[in-house]
Formats: C-alpha cells, structure tokens, sequence
C-alpha cells in the first residue's frame, strides 16, 4: 500500500547539509498500522513529513496506494494537498478561530472534490461521533481539553477519508492516563476503519501495544523492521534490544554454536549459558539481552527443564511498582534486572535462585552491536 | 560584638542604597516631567486667548469653538480620517501582500529584500515626498511627461496635490513598516496551523484566504491601528501636497495656526489636544490588543521548520514584483533627486539637460554656511539624544523589569506614553511649556533636545527591555554578593549583559532623530536648523537643486548607517533577521 524505497532528507544547515533521513525503505501493508519508533532526533518526523509532502527529499521513491507521489528518478513531486492523506500534528494544529465543526468539516470544504452542504454535515457529524465528539461540535476549538483536541485532530485527519493517515507523536502532550486511554481508542478506531496508517513515536510501550509493525530507527536510518513481538523478544542489534524496554546486556563469548537449531552456548558473567542466537561462530565476541522479565526468582530450588539456565544469586535491591517488583539481584559479580511477582517475599540480602530460559537469552553478533557506522 | 556587626552592615547598607535611589529617582523625575508637564501646558493654553501687550491671556472656550463648532471642524476631521485610512490601508494591502509572498513562498533572492525593508523607512519624509513632487507634479512631474509624449495629449495624466496623491505617497512610504510588522506576525504562527490546511487538501491561496490571514488577524488590526496613528500624525506630506490644494488636515492645520501672524497658539493647542485623543486611543486599543492576542497563541510545534511552498516558476514573477515594489520605493525617488541634483537650475530630464550635467548644487550646497551648521546640530542632536535616551531607559527599564517599585508599571506607560504623541503635537507642547517656564532653553539646540529624548524615549526602552527580560536575576544577585555596590553592578554588570538591546535602540534612536522634521519645525531658530529642516527651508526657498544635493548625500549616508547596523544586527543578533 505505501512503499518507501531509499528515501534521503537532507535539512540546509550552516556548514553543509544535515542527513536527518539517510536511505530509509520499508513497506506498509493495506489495512495496517505501522510505526517509525526511534530516539529523539533519530528523523522520525522527517521521515513522515516526507512522505506527507511537507519535507522534499532528496533521493528516493514513495507510492501510496498505486500512485507514485514522489520519486527522485523521474522528477515527481505531488503537493501535499493533492495526496490525500490525512495528518495529525504533534502540537495538533487545531484551529483556533474555527469551532470543533468547522474544523473537522475543513477537509471537506477544500480541495478538489465539491461535496453539498448536507453531505459535508453528514460525514462531519459521522466522523466527530467516531471520536466521541458529536456533542460538543459548537464549541470554540479554543476550549477543548488535551485529549479533546487531539481527537478532534484525529477526526479531520479522517474526515477527508484518506489512503494514508500519518500520526506524528499525537499522544505525547497528554497526560499519563489519558494516553492510556487514547492509545486504546486509537487502536479500536484503526482496527475498526481499517485506515492505513504511519504512526510515529519514541515510546516504546506505546509502539508495542499500537502496532502490527515497527521500524526502529537510529540516526536517520532503519535499523530493524518486524512485528512488535519479533522487536522485542528478537532485537538484532544491542541499540534496539537497549532501546526497546529495559534489558539486561551481557558481554559474552560463543563457545559452541548450532546453526540448525540456532542454539548456542556461551561464556558469560553469569558462567556458561543456553542461548539463542543466528549465524553464531565459535569464540565470536557477542552480546547477550535478557529481558528482566524472563528473569525468574525462587526462594527454593526451581524444577529445571533440559536448556534452561540456573544460577544463584543474592537480592540487592527490591522497589515495588504495583503490578509488580523490580528486583536488582547479584550474580556473582554482576547485577541483574528482574521483574517478578510481588507475593515473592525475598528480602534484600537474602539467596534467590535465578532461572532463565534459553529462549528468553538472545545472543546478539557484536559485529552489528550498536556499531556505529 | 554582635551589636557593633550589625550597626556595621546596616551603616554600610545605608550607603550603599544612597546613590542607587537619587539615580533611580532622578530618572523617574526626569521621566514624568518629559512625559507629562508639556503636555498639562498645551492642554492649559488650548483654553487661553492669545496674549497680547495690551491684553493678557484670559481663560476662554473660544479656541475649541473655532476649532470644532466652526463649518471647517467636519472638512478637517474628514480630510484627516479620509488621508490617514486610506495611508494606513494601502501601507497595509502592500506591506501585507509582499510580507506573505516572503515568508510564506520560495520567491527568489528573498533574503535580500528583507534587509532592504528598512531603507525606506530611514528616508527623511520630506525628501521622500518632494522626490514624488519630481515625479508626479501636474507640471513638471516626470510621469506625466513620459505619458504625454506616449499619447500625444498635454493633460496632466497624475497630479501629487490632491487627497489621492498625499495618500499614495505617505501610503507607499509606510509600507515597509507594515511589512515589518507582518512579517513577525507571520512568523510567530505555528507552521503546523497551515501545513494541517495543506494536508486536508486546501490549496495555497485558500490555506492564506482561511488560516492564515484569520489568525493572523489580531496582528493585522494592531498594526492597522499603529499604521493609522502613523498617518494621522504625518506632517510632511500633508504640508507639501495638501496645503498647496487647499486640503487641511489636523498636523497641517496647527502648523497653519501657529505661523500665521498674529500666531494663534490656543487654536493649534485645540487642534491638537484632539488629535492627541485620537492617537491615544489608538494607541491605547493597540497595546491592549497585543496583550490579548494570546487568545490565539496555541502550543507552538517543535523546533523550527521551514514553511516555504514551492511555487515553481511563479518565484520569478514574485521577485519581478517585489523589484518593482524597491524601483517605486526608493530607486525611482533616489535617481530624480540625484538627477536634479547635476543640474543648475531644476529641469527634466532631456537630451539638452543631459549637457549642462555638473556639480554646482553640491558646490553651492557645501559653501553655503548655513549646510555645515545643521549637519553638525543634527549629528549632536542624533547621538546626543540617542545616548541620553539609552542611559535614562536603561534604569528606566531596570527598575521596571527587576524591582517591585509601586508605581513601576505606571512609570513604563509613561515612559512609553510619547508614541501616542504627534510629533507636532510634541513641538507645539514643548514649545508652549518652555515659553511659559523661562529657563533659557528657548530658541536653543536644548530646547530640540528635549523634545528628541521625550519622543525617542518609547524606542530605547523595547529592545532594552527585550535584553533585560533575557538574563537571570542571579547574575546580578551573584555580584552584589560579591560585594559590589548597586551602581557597580549596574555598571559592571547589567549594562554589558543588556549591551545588544542598547545597541539596537541606540542605532534605531539616531536614525530615526536624523530623519525628525515635525517636532523640529515648531522649536527651531535661525541657527538652531537641522538637516531636515534645511531641507525644508531649502524647498520654500525654491532652491531644488540645492535640496536633491542635500538629498543625494543624505540618502547615501543613511544607507550605509542601515546597512552597518544590519551588519552589526546579525554580529551581535540584536535585529531579528
Ligand atoms: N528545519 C530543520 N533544519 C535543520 N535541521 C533539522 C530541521 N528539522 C529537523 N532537523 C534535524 O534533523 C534531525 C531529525 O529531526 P526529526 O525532527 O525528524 O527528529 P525526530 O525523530 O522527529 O525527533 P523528536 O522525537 O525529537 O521529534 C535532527 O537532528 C534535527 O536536528
Ligand atoms: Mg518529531
């Protein structure tokens, strides 16, 4: 549906160019919702701006929807009003002079389609009771509330029924809870239209629970795309295994390698360990993520299963966060993350034993560990 | 012990704060009484007969009666409102349309006409309009010859003295000034307000038709109401083009009155106390207007982006406009001063004028006495008021922005109050004041002194104030915790940290005291002239060639004053670009 190949933006800066986007391709399926997750900086909005019209690239190629919108080779550029594709700013970009109707009606009134006044009505009013804001299209824009705006944002974005909906970082001015709870109507409005849709974030929880795909970005370029599940339990570099959740990294080396079954064992901190990892060769130099989670707690002795990692260890530290405990445990001499529940009742000083499963440790090569290139 | 400290630090304290508070309160004194004792004065005289040897001056109401019961109250009021709306709007439609063409679109070469802006408007007015003269006059005016011959015909196709050509010429002067401040206006908005009309598939001209003139709009009426007063107070073209019609307006008509003979100051005061009603409502709307604007401010976008639209090859014929707009502005004016000062006598640019082509109006010029005399009382009046002006709004400004003074916000109105003030309105209320209190500044340079510092006072205070804003409070805590004295931190330290606000108000205060006239005209004496007011003698004296020299050489030197201070703008970014 959008297909982005080889996209470079660059931005005019005192003492030449900065590359905010360099060599950026990826594809979104119809129907999906597909998120750029990166740092600040990274080029993430400009990323999207480019592919909104807003921003000219330099090289590359974008299509959407069968039509090629811009493409360095064969010198098209399509002005952003002629894209049809519907976007919500960071800062909303509600207007203040226009009330909630108006303001969703927009779309409608401009442009090149002419619609009737009954029929502009009609898609506005339907579009402002899929946000929940029906009841309040005669109130001055000015006097909506954070999560009131950003979903009248979100209801001109769809009013034009766009191909593609870009959302740059719509949920970061709002306060926790509400974000909370937009982030979960968001998902049912996606879902529910089945609007394509670019969704940019720096928080990784967010892309996770949002996405059926995210591409994490580093320094204007790409550096791992997959389903959030693949992210998360398959980071390919120790940047994206660092930057998505907090991890435990491990310094290690691969003692013995099975490319059939991708397992491996390696020398860690922790002594030896059953890992996962691909492409793995003998006494390569890798780096191991650990989910904190994946770190399991007993106070006695846990039943093992044939691949899983045991090791004792003592308790540091322990802060509880309601839902659940974060654990800091000493292995030999190197400290450990781990969540658990909170009915485990380990003080801090006491023994634990520590389970990890092979599946849950990824050896990461070090050749592409974060190396900057 | 502990006694004898505490005594100590007190009887120190004590001394510290005693040269703190005769500065502070000599600058306060100073401020009220510029501000304000001139303008008790007018107000006083305008219910005063004229005072004669045989009758002294009595109470009366008759000026107001002649001034607005009279069949000519609605003929003035209507010629000035007619002039100063039409000036403002066709300032406004220009300044407005090339400030959206240059924020708002890739024209070409455009940061160059953002640093011409400003050349207009350091053009004396009265040079600016006796170039239009040049041009436009019914009988020798360059235009209407160049049309005459196209068509064959001898009618005068354009004539400057009349309400529309008084209105062209103040209008295009001013027009950079709406351009300046539309241009902030436009780039105080959040790009993402358009881009977000952009994307719903709006197309250029309907994003500028509905998002951004409407918001845009409260900046609009406000500059609108400073574009007005601007207007209603200009003297110059009113005085050359009005009066030789027979169209009076309020600056003309109290220059009228108080040069007839018998002079009739309580008329002029009449006049003016009213047109100083106008001004200051204007004023007083305009400055609460800007500080509710913010009913428009929204959460601004992160960092800045570029909003330019590409308009492909429609960036050329932009910039074709934009070079019209200059060649009309200041090229046009600036070669028929420079024309007509190569000749002996004033004529029209023809084959046979082409050979008498020399440098006599120069030579005259420079040998004539009176020239050297007003260069010098210009440069001292100009740097003289403008470094008084810094230091006085300086402490002014400190008091206001760092104190908890009572009465502190009282004192920036006044200090800003002379922008409502015409400049005549100034002249002819400085001038009463100081006939009626004899301390001998009289029919001194002093005299225009006082008037300069009084009306340039509002322009040192906004950029040291903008500086001011800008460093914590805590540098100077950490000096006086060092121990030093109030003045020697306000020496030490404050001065040089808010150096780049007192530069730029400093710059502006000199160009702008050079180019004074309608302040000027009502204070000066023979050998108190300055150079616009040779000028202005030179043109009743009829001596044009004389007075395009003068105009040529002024010109050139302000050019070069801008450009330096655009230079030294960007050095220390103390002029936004
Ligand atoms: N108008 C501009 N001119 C010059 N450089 C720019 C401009 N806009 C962005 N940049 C630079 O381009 C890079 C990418 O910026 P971008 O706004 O895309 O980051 P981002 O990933 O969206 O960050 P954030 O999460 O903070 O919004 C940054 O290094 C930024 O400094
Ligand atoms: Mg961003």
């Amino acid at each position: 549906m959008l297909s982005v190949r080889s996209l470079h933006v660059d931005y005019p800066a005192e003492g030449g160019a900065v590359n905010a986007v360099r060599d950026v391709s990826f594809d979104v399926a119809r129907g999906t919702f597909f998120t750029l997750l990166g740092p600040s900086g990274c080029g993430k909005t400009t990323t999207l701006r480019a592919i909104a019209g807003l921003e000219r690239p330099r090289r590359g190629e974008i299509e959407a929807d069968g039509r090629i919108v811009y493409s360095a080779g064969k010198d098209i550029f399509l002005a952003p009003n002629r894209r049809n594709f519907g976007m919500v700013f960071q800062s909303y970009a509600i207007w203040p002079h226009m009330n909630v109707f108006k303001n969703a009606a927009f779309p409608l009134e401009v442009g090149r389609r002419r619609l009737g006044r009954k029929e502009v009505e009609a898609k506005t009013m339907r579009v402002l009771a899929a946000v929940g804001l029906d009841d309040l299209a005669d109130r001055a824009a000015t006097k909506l509330s954070g999560g009131q705006q950003q979903r009248l944002a979100l209801a001109r974005a769809l009013a034009m029924e766009p191909t593609l909906l870009l959302l740059d970082e719509p949920l970061s001015n709002l306060d926790a809870k509400l974000r909370e709870r937009m982030r979960f109507e968001l998902t049912r409005l996606q879902r529910e239209l089945g609007v394509t849709t670019v969704y940019v974030t720096h928080d990784q929880s967010e892309a996770l629970a949002l996405s059926h795909a995210i591409a994490v970005m580093n320094e204007g370029r790409i550096v791992q795309i997959g389903s959030p599940a693949d992210i998360y339990q398959r980071p390919r570099d120790r940047f994206v295994a660092d930057f998505i959740g907090s991890t435990n990294l491990l310094d290690a080396t691969v003692i013995a390698a099975d490319a059939q079954t991708g397992r491996c064992r390696i020398a860690t901190a922790l002594g030896e360990l059953h890992a996962r990892g691909n492409g793995l060769s003998r006494d390569e130099a890798v780096v191991l993520s650990i989910r904190p989670e994946d770190v399991e707690l007993f106070d006695e002795p846990p039943a093992c299963a044939d691949g899983d990692n045991l090791c004792c260890g003592t308790v540091d530290a322990k802060v509880f966060l309601g839902d659940y405990l974060d654990f800091q445990v000493k292995v030999g001499e190197r400290l450990l993350l781990a969540r658990a529940h909170p009915s485990l009742r380990a003080a801090p000083g006491a023994p634990v034993h520590v389970r990890i499963k092979a599946d849950k440790c990824i050896a990461i090569s070090d050749r592409r560990a974060g190396s900057p290139e | 012990m502990t006694i004898i400290a505490t005594t100590a630090i007190f009887d120190s304290t004590r001394q510290r704060l005693e040269p703190q508070w005769i500065v502070i309160g000599v600058c306060i004194a100073l401020v009220v009484w510029l501000a304000l004792v001139p303008l008790a004065f007018l107000l006083w005289q305008s219910f005063l007969t004229p005072q004669t040897a045989a009758e002294p001056a009595r109470f009366t109401l008759e000026n107001y009666a002649a001034a607005y019961a009279s069949g000519e109250t609605a003929r003035l009021l209507g010629n000035s409102l007619t002039f100063a709306v039409g000036a403002a709007a066709l300032s406004f439609v220009l300044g407005t349309a090339f400030a959206w063409i240059n924020e708002r679109t890739n024209t070409a070469f455009k940061s160059l006409f953002l640093a011409l802006a400003l050349v207009p408007l350091v053009i004396p007015s009265v040079l600016f309009t006796v170039a239009w003269i040049f041009l436009a006059s019914p009988k020798i005016g360059i235009v209407n010859l160049v049309l005459q011959s196209w068509t064959g015909s001898d009618a005068a196709f354009v004539d400057i003295y009349s309400l529309g050509g008084m209105i062209w010429v103040d209008g295009l002067h001013y027009s950079p000034m709406a351009f300046l401040l539309m241009t902030a206006a436009f780039r105080s908005m959040d790009p993402a307000l358009e881009e977000a009309a952009l994307m719903s598939g709006a197309g250029l001209l309907q994003v500028a038709r509905r998002i951004t003139f409407r918001l845009a709009w409260p900046a609009a009426v406000a500059a609108l109401l400073i574009l007005f007063v601007r207007a209603i107070e200009s003297f110059e073209v009113p005085a050359l083009l009005g009066l030789p019609a027979g169209i009076e307006v309020y600056t003309s008509a109290i220059y009228q009155a108080v040069n007839k003979y018998p002079s009739e100051v309580g008329l002029a005061s009449a006049y003016a106390v009213v047109l100083l009603l106008i001004t200051a409502l204007c004023v007083y709307t305009q400055s609460r207007l800007s500080r509710h604007d913010t009913r428009f401010a929204t959460v601004t976008g992160k960092g800045f982006r570029s909003r330019r639209v590409d308009i492909g090859r429609w960036r050329y014929l932009t910039a074709a406009l934009f070079v019209l707009y200059f060649a009309v502005l200041v090229l046009l004016p600036f070669l028929v001063l420079l024309w007509s000062s190569l000749q002996k006598f004033y004529s029209v640019p023809s084959r046979a004028a082409l050979a008498t082509v020399g440098l006599d109006a120069y030579r005259n010029l420079l040998d004539h006495p009176g020239f050297a005399a007003s260069v010098l009382n210009s440069a001292l009046l100009s740097l003289g008021s403008a470094t008084f002006v810094m230091l006085v709004t300086s402490v002014i400004c400190w008091i206001v922005v760092r104190t908890r003074m009572p009465g502190r916000l009282l004192l920036d109105s006044l200090t800003s109050l002379p922008l409502a003030i015409p400049g005549l309105v100034l002249g002819l209320a400085v001038m009463v004041c100081y006939l009626k209190l004899d301390v001998g500044v009289y029919d001194t340079l002093w005299i225009m002194f006082i008037a300069y510092v009084t009306r340039f006072m509002p322009y040192g205070l906004r950029p040291t104030t903008t500086s001011m804003l800008q460093i914590h409070k805590e540098l100077e805590e950490s000096a006086a915790m060092s121990g030093a004295s109030w003045a020697t931190t306000f020496r030490r330290i404050v001065l040089p940290l808010i150096k780049p606000g007192l530069i730029a108000g400093w710059i502006y205060v000199v160009i702008v005291a050079v180019r004074e006239l309608s302040s000027s005209i009502l204070l000066y004496s023979p050998g108190t002239e300055v150079i616009s007011i040779t000028i202005w003698e030179l043109w009743q004296n009829g001596q044009y060639v004389e007075l395009s020299a003068a105009g040529v050489m002024l010109m050139s030197v302000l050019f070069c004053l801008v450009m330096l201070a655009q230079v030294a703008g960007r050095k220390f970014a103390i002029i936004e670009p």
